[in-house]
């Protein structure tokens, strides 16, 4: 097990990603951040947070559960469905910024999409990560990157945060 | 957990993770997204061997919200009504390759010969099978309870139901105690002896025959189809002396204490078990039981047919 | 014929010893016989009983003989250790006439594996309504004495005096099926907690013991002799004890499923334990087991009831009543009466064959193990273990509830009137060496 990113480096990291969105997007005005439980949706608030302290007023806010929409729901035992809660405005001609904790195969963000579909039509959609291990199978890319961490497939990354696990960091088991 | 056929089948965190699913599926329904995808691809059949047109709507909305494919398979000019065996009726189900069969039968454990008997591969979900147990019913009844009384707990701990009826025939019932005791809540069967099992005094209730007498203690008063055949077989004089003792008046709804409920499995016969008053008043919850009978659905779909087959899915 | 020479094998009574058999008897008991023209039947550590007799089975022929026809019916009954066996009479057409019964034992007679005795209808077509012409019965080859509606119970109280006053003349016996028909319209299993719960209608112990109750005093009144079939509850026990005491003409008998056997079966739903008495609580279970060991329940029948796969696979409710029993009765009274310790071989030698015998009035069985007796022998290895398995019995049906179960006790030869109609064969049979 090896710590690749201690809790200073995911601060800074998220700190960087939300000056990158702010300054993609012209500022938060047309923006709606939506976090994929369980830990994107931490994520997303955080970043919320960072951007209202940038902007000095709230960024719309919310999650996106993805659960039903996963391709690979035959794979294994059905999962626990998550909230899922649009804020006020809606999505519609909206920059939406989906927020993961790790970029993967891409397939949790294919079922984001098909979720966010069913909910309206965005101007935009981003995507904002906090680690991207690399082995996408589908032609997906993010917008926004926490860190680039390169692994083997037989690695497991796991993303431990505060809010759920007691401390910030980003680890790698062999 | 693979089938569905009586309520015995779950544990305490079963029924609760299927009451939250339910819970969570119906924001969804409520939300802007309608159809789900998440059983796209999925065969589902409704047999139905018996008539039952509100089970059959609820199943096959709720699978159909999951984007699965619904066939229905109903008694009226179907084989099964012309005296084709269960297991021909199974292996062609199985040839279809059904994933999932919801089944409707006037033979008590019906579901579960389906179910043992390996002739088909899919989940089997007993959508009532005679005088015997109906579990999706009793899930979305203890649903709307919660919904109503529990307070944010997630179980039925010290809440009173009084179930009113016929006990001796009704698969309801016998859900409905089976869930309901599981959950906590304290149950009260209100019969005339002649419809209540002999063998009752085994079940976790306390049995009356005085309906009056619970009126102002219960907070759901849960009515059973009392069906009028049963006179003609002795089990009560007529329908009149039935509704005077154990029938849902406006007298007795007004006997009920604050924030009790009014509960009905359907169809009803107004006039007998209840009256138009009740069935019709601000305390009765009946409609809003088949709203929550889809989305309660939709959790047994998904927690039984998501997963891959044979692992544990709750 | 051959001879046959059973070496070792233990008498009922514990004695050890030779039995040589010619012809269609025993014609030496002695330690050490040899005999150089026998067959050797090697016997120790086996029983050697009085060769079964069966007073209640199913043959099915004439009119399903797709479920069990006379010779597969005897073949089962040979393996089960039986060498008399009494055909009920709701076959199709109903064994109501001289003709049938004639018929049916002539059959009995070509397979030649066992007696088979047939058992007279008490009313024609066992409606209930009209008796049967029960002296012609009596009268014909078949010798008929035993006389049942069995599959419905003789109902109406007049009909039943009737009857018991009727076969008085030929000293008859009537074998009352015990079952009110109007608390039993429907039912499906005994009544109580576990019906309660599988939502299956329930059939009230009640309504066996009011029928037994009635037929004791009516036979006692008329004085005559009066058989209860399958009985299968504590309260039915107790009646027929009374009914003993009294002096009153009556005998019993009790399944062998009945005795292992309980309600609970119900709820796997599987039509297998479907049967007619239903199975009972386990508190009745220990009434009959303890019955049977006092005497006040005089004799294990089997009630036989072969049935075609089609009526055990589906729903429980539209399947049929019955299960067989020929081939494990003995079995399932070795593992329930004697190694349970409540009856010695002596007791299981009066239940299962002298006691049915002489209640049928059968002259050539049950006879004492002796020189001169007929040789009809039943050869038992107690302690041998065999795995029940539906797919291997000798009966045409296979709806046994006992499938998968390890039974204590393996036939390993029956004599029939001095002929082998049944050895096993260790080779093709699945046995586990049982005990230590």
């Amino acid at each position: 097990m090896s710590v690749a990113l201690p809790a200073a480096d995911i601060a800074r990291a998220l700190t960087r990603i939300s000056h990158e969105i702010l300054e993609r997007n012209s500022g938060s005005d047309s923006l709606t951040l939506l976090g994929i439980p369980t830990r994107g949706a931490h994520l997303a608030k955080r970043i919320s947070a960072i951007i209202e302290s940038i902007e000095g007023k709230p960024v719309q806010t919310g999650t996106l559960d993805i659960t039903l929409h996963r391709d690979d729901l035959r794979l294994r035992p059905p999962r626990a469905i998550m909230p899922t809660s649009i804020p006020a405005l809606g999505i519609e001609g909206r920059n939406v910024v989906l927020i993961d904790d790790v970029l993967y195969s891409g397939r949790t963000i294919r079922a984001a999409l098909d979720a966010l579909g069913e909910v309206g039509r965005p101007k935009t959609v981003q995507l904002a990560v906090l680690v991207d291990r690399g082995h996408r199978e589908l032609p997906i890319r993010a917008d926004f990157v926490g860190k680039n961490l390169p692994t083997s497939s037989n690695q497991s990354v796991s993303v431990k945060l505060t809010e759920l696990d007691g401390s910030d960091e980003v680890v790698i088991d062999s | 957990m693979k089938h569905l056929l009586s309520i015995n089948d779950l544990s305490k965190v079963d029924a609760i993770s299927i009451l939250d699913t339910a819970e969570k599926l119906a924001r969804v329904s409520d939300g802007p997204m309608k159809k789900l995808p998440t059983l796209r691809g999925r065969t589902i059949v409704n047999l139905f061997a018996e008539d039952s047109t509100r089970t059959r709507i609820s199943f096959e909305a709720a699978a159909k919200r999951l984007s699965a494919d619904v066939i229905n398979f109903s008694a009226k000019g179907s084989s099964v009504s012309k005296g084709e065996s269960l297991k021909d009726t199974a292996q062609t189900l199985q040839a279809m390759g059904a994933d999932a069969v919801i089944v409707r039968h006037s033979a008590s454990g019906a579901a579960q010969r389906l179910a043992d008997l390996e002739w088909m591969s899919g989940s089997v979900i007993n959508a009532g099978d005679g005088t015997h147990e109906h579990p999706s019913q009793a899930l979305l009844d203890a649903f709307t309870i919660r919904k109503h009384l529990a307070k944010g707990a997630d179980d039925l701990t010290g809440l009173r139901v009084a179930i009113v009826g016929d006990v001796l025939h009704s698969r309801v019932a016998r859900s409905n105690v089976l869930l309901l005791t599981k959950l906590g809540a304290h149950v009260t069967l209100v019969s005339p002896p002649t419809l209540l099992p002999v063998g009752v005094s085994s079940w976790p209730v306390d049995i009356a025959y005085d309906f009056d007498s619970l009126l102002e203690s219960v907070d759901v008063v849960m009515m059973l189809r009392i069906q009028l055949e049963r006179m003609s077989d002795l089990f009560f004089p007529n329908a009149r002396e039935y509704s005077r003792y154990f029938g849902l008046t406006k007298d007795r709804l007004q006997k009920l204490k604050p924030g009790a409920i009014v509960m009905h499995p359907g169809p009803m016969n107004r006039g007998l078990e209840i009256t138009a008053d009740a069935a019709d008043s601000a305390r009765s919850v009946i409609v809003e039981q088949v709203t929550n009978g889809v989305s309660v659905r939709m959790a047994i779909l998904y927690l039984l047919l998501a997963g891959s087959a044979g692992e544990i899915a709750l | 014929m051959t001879k046959y020479l059973i070496k070792q094998g233990s008498l009922a009574d514990g004695k050890v010893t030779d039995i040589l058999i010619d012809g269609e008897r025993i014609i030496e008991i002695s330690q050490n016989i040899s005999n150089s023209e026998a067959q050797v039947i090697e016997a120790k550590n086996c029983i050697v009983l009085p060769g079964l007799v069966d007073l209640h089975t199913h043959l099915r022929e004439p009119g399903r003989e797709d479920s069990e026809t006379i010779l597969s019916g005897s073949m089962a009954a040979a393996k089960g250790g039986y060498v008399a066996v009494s055909a009920m009479a709701n076959t199709s057409p109903v064994a109501d006439t001289a003709g049938v019964v004639e018929q049916v034992y002539r059959l009995g007679q070509e397979a030649g594996l066992v007696d088979v005795f047939p058992i007279g209808a008490v009313t024609q077509g066992l409606a209930g309504v009209a008796l049967s012409e029960m002296g012609a019965m009596a009268d014909s080859k078949a010798h008929v004495r035993v006389f049942s509606d069995d599959g419905q119970c003789v109902f109406d109280p007049l009909v039943m005096r009737r009857a018991l006053e009727y076969v008085k003349q030929f000293n008859g016996v009537i074998a009352q099926h015990a079952q009110d028909p109007r608390l039993t319209v429907g039912s499906q299993m005994n009544e109580g907690e576990v019906s309660s719960r599988l939502g299956l209608k329930g059939w009230p112990a009640v309504a066996e013991e009011a029928i037994i109750a009635r037929d004791v005093l009516l036979a006692e009144h008329v004085q005559s002799r009066l058989h209860i079939c399958h009985l299968t509850t504590a309260g039915g026990v107790e009646i027929v004890r009374w009914a003993k005491a009294r002096g009153i003409n009556v005998t019993a008998e009790v399944t062998p499923h009945h005795l292992l056997l309980t309600d609970e079966s119900a709820t796997s739903y599987d039509p297998v334990f479907k049967v007619n008495p239903p199975l009972r609580t386990q508190n009745d279970v220990l009434a009959l087991r303890q019955a049977l060991a006092d005497g006040t329940i005089d004799i294990v029948a089997t009630d036989h009831a072969p049935h075609p796969v089609e009526a055990k696979e589906c729903e429980w409710q539209e399947a049929a009543f019955g299960m067989l029993g020929l081939e494990t009765a003995l079995s399932i009274v070795n593992k329930t009466m004697v190694e349970s310790g409540l009856m010695n071989w002596a007791a299981v030698a009066e239940r299962m064959s002298v006691a049915p015998a002489r209640i049928a009035g059968y002259a050539d069985h049950g006879q004492e193990i002796a020189v001169g007796s007929f040789a009809n022998l039943t050869v038992l290895n107690p302690t041998l273990k065999s795995r029940v398995d539906r797919d291997r019995v000798a009966s045409r049906s296979r709806n046994t509830p006992f499938h998968g179960i390890e039974l204590p006790g393996v036939v390993i030869a029956t004599f029939f009137k001095g002929k082998a109609t049944y050895s096993f064969d260790a080779k093709t049979s699945e046995i586990s060496a049982g005990g230590n």
